[in-house]
């Protein structure tokens, strides 16, 4: 009697397994949503450097948009220029001999207070004087006033990127020009304004001169020699490939090759464009004519891709119609499947370039790593490129650089975003779906 | 110059096609032709381009090595007993002079009176060169569209000659594709060689020193440098270690979510976004790694390191190690590099995961199986190979980088698999090696081309086995 029932043991085991079953079923459910959080916890990594990235860039980038004047009224003394040679007459230290003269600071033995005054004002100070007495020789003996660029430490302290609680001998300007400084500003003679010098100069070994131009220009024309020879060429592999190609041993060859080709590091292109267009066929070092070579032998491969799944996109329908009606192979393919594979050709193809846009590495092997002043016009002359520029701004050791590196990279996203929405739009324009 | 030969070789097109179109008309009277006169009209201008353009072709590849040899043939006694580079020297200035620009150089007494000379020949054989040159492209445009006007008959099958035209040009544009490979091959090859007699291929790939420099004197210390590769290989593999520590979890992690778990609208907003992380240019993460990860990790370590010499006991060296890591440790470079690949990862996994077949997870959850269940116990088996194959390019990707470790990591060979300490990699030295003065035939410049030999073959063989596995797992589901 003191047995229990097989129906009461029945009801206890059933009971323990159903428990064991909900506990092991709440163990798998916070397993489940553990691994769902861990997968949001990687996207939300993914979208904080994203976020931080960007942010960082914005931040270093935005102060180089505008910069601080001073308008110095200059007097023009006839004794110390030469009428003739203007630019050989040294106006820097007039102004600022004469800057101090008005404050009535004395000067001391050495020239140093009148030194630490020359080196507020941008050297750029000598050729605005120098050109106006070119151009209009009356203005000698007359009192000008000049608006020149602060120098560029000048320029960072009135942006707050040098802060006064540092001390002096840890900052590169000292506390008797902050002084100076704060009493330009007091009189009202300093000004901010957007700093158009980014945008029409070209490079400068001086900061507050140094402009993007020149390397804009320069990817323009690399880009342009790039698009000119990998688009003809790209669009034609990828049609023999995908329409022409008999399946035998080459092709299958020339395929792999292609496919190996779009993961060979950019840096061997730059090894290849070394060896072979520079020190071989002896084109210009950095011109554009070799960069956009490399750029061109380098963007082949995707380029290739893209445009054969634009080219398999295309229904064979089209195809067999075309044939039926007594259209040549060619015919078939020139007046009726690349017609209906552009769109998709021109985004792969505005990607691509997008994509040689942003390309440093092998750029840097064909020497475009040196300083380049001024703004090329021809594809035969040294240039710059933006992408080199940015590389070469980071490792230049004044600050002002710093901000200015920020800047250009803000410039290229720019670019970079511009050509990628266009084939955006390209795409959700003209895109068929079959 | 070569506008007025390319105007009158475009003229030529031209009239070629309008006059091959014509002719055909007319021949055509009377006859049933086979081709349209279009295609006949087109015959023609392939013929005159096509000689125009191997002439063209010729003259670009061979035309400076050309001039270069018949400068060299003339030289006077006196310039040819200079040294190389003053020789150089002396033909860049007759190039200038020539153009009627003034010299650079100022040059001595035998030289100085050589210099107009030579500038004059200089200019004969610049000409000669440009008036030949133009004159036999444009003769062999003539010779070949007197050729194809000699053919435009009814009979003459036009549209499959131009067709065959139109095959053969777009084979020509896919052999590029070869011609490249080889390219590369032969240029990597050729240097490597060279560097490869001046310092034995055991020694490079296994020696534990590298110092390339070189001799300012001959007698100097230690002037032979040392090309003992393995630093830089360690080193690389060290940074790419770091980068897929970050890529392969995050990456892979968020194709799972991505494909298993978010909805439309969730993939619509982050997949554009991850592709703007793919777009960034490596410049942009080298700026990013140098001016902001890098001072950001030194601080933070330097901050641990104080901390613990305070506290004092067991951790004070440690503490002292770290108040001293650098900017450029490897995990800088590192950790960056792992940012730049997450959406490379992602979105080869996710691609991936989408071609698993939907009866696979149909299967798992009409077992009971919860998704996190199915994700880790069917699906990632049955996928395993292929994120095995993207995980290889990942890697091929990172040791081929170059911009971020270059703003980003040291330059000193450091043999260590520390990751606060600065190491170099192959792509650093490459740059390095080939962005100062060059000098073109030292063991320094050249050992470049056998650490770009070394990296290509070592990203080709990745992306071969990344390749073969990929389409290996395809197969299966196809």
């Amino acid at each position: 009697m003191t047995d229990a029932t097989p129906d009461q043991i029945d009801g206890a085991a059933a009971k323990t397994r159903l428990d064991r079953l909900r506990a092991g079923l709440k163990r798998r459910h916070a397993k489940e949503a553990r691994f769902k959080w861990f997968g949001r916890l990687a996207i939300a990594a993914a979208m904080v450097f994203l976020a931080v990235l960007l942010v960082r860039i914005v931040e270093q980038g935005h102060t180089a948009f505008y910069t601080h004047t001073v308008t110095v009224p200059v007097y023009m003394d006839p004794a110390r220029i030469d009428r003739a040679y203007p630019q050989g007459s040294n106006f820097e230290q007039l102004a600022a001999e004469q800057q101090l003269a008005r404050w009535g600071i004395q000067d001391d033995d050495t020239g140093g207070v009148s030194r630490d005054m020359k080196a507020l004002f941008s050297s750029e100070l000598k050729f605005v004087a120098a050109d106006l007495v070119a151009k209009r020789g009356d203005v000698i003996g007359e009192t000008v006033p000049l608006a020149v660029p602060l120098s560029d430490d000048a320029d960072l302290f009135l942006k707050g990127e040098i802060s006064k609680s540092t001390p002096q001998d840890q900052r590169r300007i000292n506390d008797r020009q902050i002084a100076w400084l704060e009493r330009m500003q007091a009189e009202g003679v300093v000004g901010s304004h957007f700093n158009t010098a980014l945008f029409t100069n070209g490079d400068s070994t001086q900061p507050e001169l140094a402009g993007v131009l020149g390397a804009v220009v320069g990817s323009a024309l690399m880009l342009m020699v790039t698009a000119l020879i990998a688009i003809p060429l790209g669009v034609g592999a990828a049609i023999w490939l995908e329409e022409f190609a008999p399946k035998n041993r080459l092709t299958d060859i020339i395929e792999v090759n292609i496919n190996n080709l779009a993961a060979v590091p950019s840096i061997v292109y730059g090894l290849l464009g070394l060896a072979l267009f520079i020190n071989w066929m002896h084109l210009p070092r950095a011109s554009p004519i070799v960069g956009g070579l490399v750029l061109a032998l380098m963007a082949l491969p995707t380029l290739v891709i893209a445009t054969r799944s634009a080219l398999k996109a295309v229904p064979p329908s089209i195809r067999e119609a075309a044939l039926a009606m007594g259209a040549s192979k060619t015919q078939t393919v020139f007046s009726h499947v690349l017609p209906l594979a552009m769109p998709g050709v021109m985004t792969g193809a505005i990607i691509s370039m997008a994509h040689a846009l942003g390309e440093t590495a092998p750029l840097l092997l064909i020497g475009m790593v040196s300083f380049v002043p001024g703004v090329p016009h021809a594809i035969d002359q040294p240039v710059g490129a933006l992408p080199s520029l940015i590389y070469i701004w980071e490792n230049a050791s004044e600050r002002a650089f710093h901000e200015r590196t920020a800047a250009a990279i803000i410039v290229l996203l720019v670019f970079m975003i511009i050509m990628n929405a266009a084939a955006i739009i390209l795409r959700r324009r003209f895109e068929r779906r079959w | 110059m070569i506008w007025i030969y390319l105007l009158i070789l475009v003229t030529l097109g031209v009239a070629a096609f309008l006059g091959g179109r014509e002719l055909a008309r007319r021949r055509a009277i009377g006859a049933k032709p086979h081709s349209r006169p279009g295609q006949h009209g087109a015959y023609a201008l392939i013929w005159v381009a096509a000689p125009a353009l191997l002439v063209l072709l010729l003259l670009s590849v061979f035309a400076t090595p050309l001039e270069r040899q018949l400068t060299a043939s003339g030289t006077p006694e006196a310039v040819a007993a200079l040294e190389p580079f003053r020789r150089d020297a002396f033909f860049a200035d007759a190039h200038r002079v020539g153009r009627g620009e003034p010299a650079l150089q100022i040059w001595e007494r035998p030289l100085a009176e050589l210099l107009p000379v030579e500038a004059r020949r200089m200019v004969s054989i610049e000409r000669t060169l440009e008036w030949g040159g133009g004159a036999a492209a444009v003769l062999a445009a003539l010779i070949g569209g007197l050729f194809a006007f000699s053919q435009i008959k009814p009979q003459t099958r036009a549209r499959n000659r131009v067709e065959g035209w139109v095959y053969g040009a777009l084979f020509v544009c896919s052999a590029i594709a070869v011609l490249t490979t080889l390219g590369i091959i032969a240029s990597l090859a050729f240097d490597s060689l060279r560097f490869f007699q001046k310092v034995p291929v055991f020694e490079f790939l296994f020696g534990t020193q590298w110092s390339p420099q070189i001799a300012i004197r001959a007698d100097q210390v230690g002037s032979t440098g040392a090309f003992g590769a393995v630093p830089l290989f360690a080193g690389t593999l060290l940074i790419m270690l770091i980068a897929m520590c970050v890529a392969a979890p995050i990456g892979l992690l968020s194709a799972i979510y991505l494909s298993e778990y978010a909805g439309r609208g969730t993939r619509a907003v982050i997949k554009p976004l991850l592709e703007i992380l793919a777009g960034v240019p490596t410049v942009v993460y080298g700026f990013f790694a140098a001016l902001t990860v890098g001072p950001l990790l030194r601080v933070m370590f330097n901050e641990v390191g104080l901390f613990l010499m305070e506290v004092g006991g067991p951790f004070e060296g440690v503490g002292q190690y770290l108040a001293l890591v650098q900017n450029q440790m490897a995990l800088t470079a590192g950790a960056v590099m792992g940012i730049m690949l997450i959406p490379f990862v992602s979105s080869l996994s996710d691609d991936i995961l989408n071609a698993v077949p939907q009866s696979l997870r149909d299967g798992s959850f009409a077992m009971g199986a919860t998704k996190s269940e199915t994700v880790k116990r069917v699906l990632l088996p049955a996928a395993l190979p292929g994120i095995a194959g993207a995980l290889l390019l990942a890697v091929s990707r990172a040791i081929g980088e170059t911009m971020i470790v270059t703003m980003a990591a040291g330059l000193a060979a450091n043999l260590t698999f520390n990751p606060l300490d600065t190491v170099t990699t192959v792509t650093v030295q490459i740059v390095t090696l080939l962005t100062g003065d060059q000098e073109f035939n030292s063991a320094k410049t050249l050992s470049a081309f056998g650490l770009g030999l070394t990296l290509f073959l070592a990203t080709l063989a990745l992306n071969i086995v990344a390749h073969r596995i990929v389409q290996t797992y395809r197969e299966q589901y196809d």
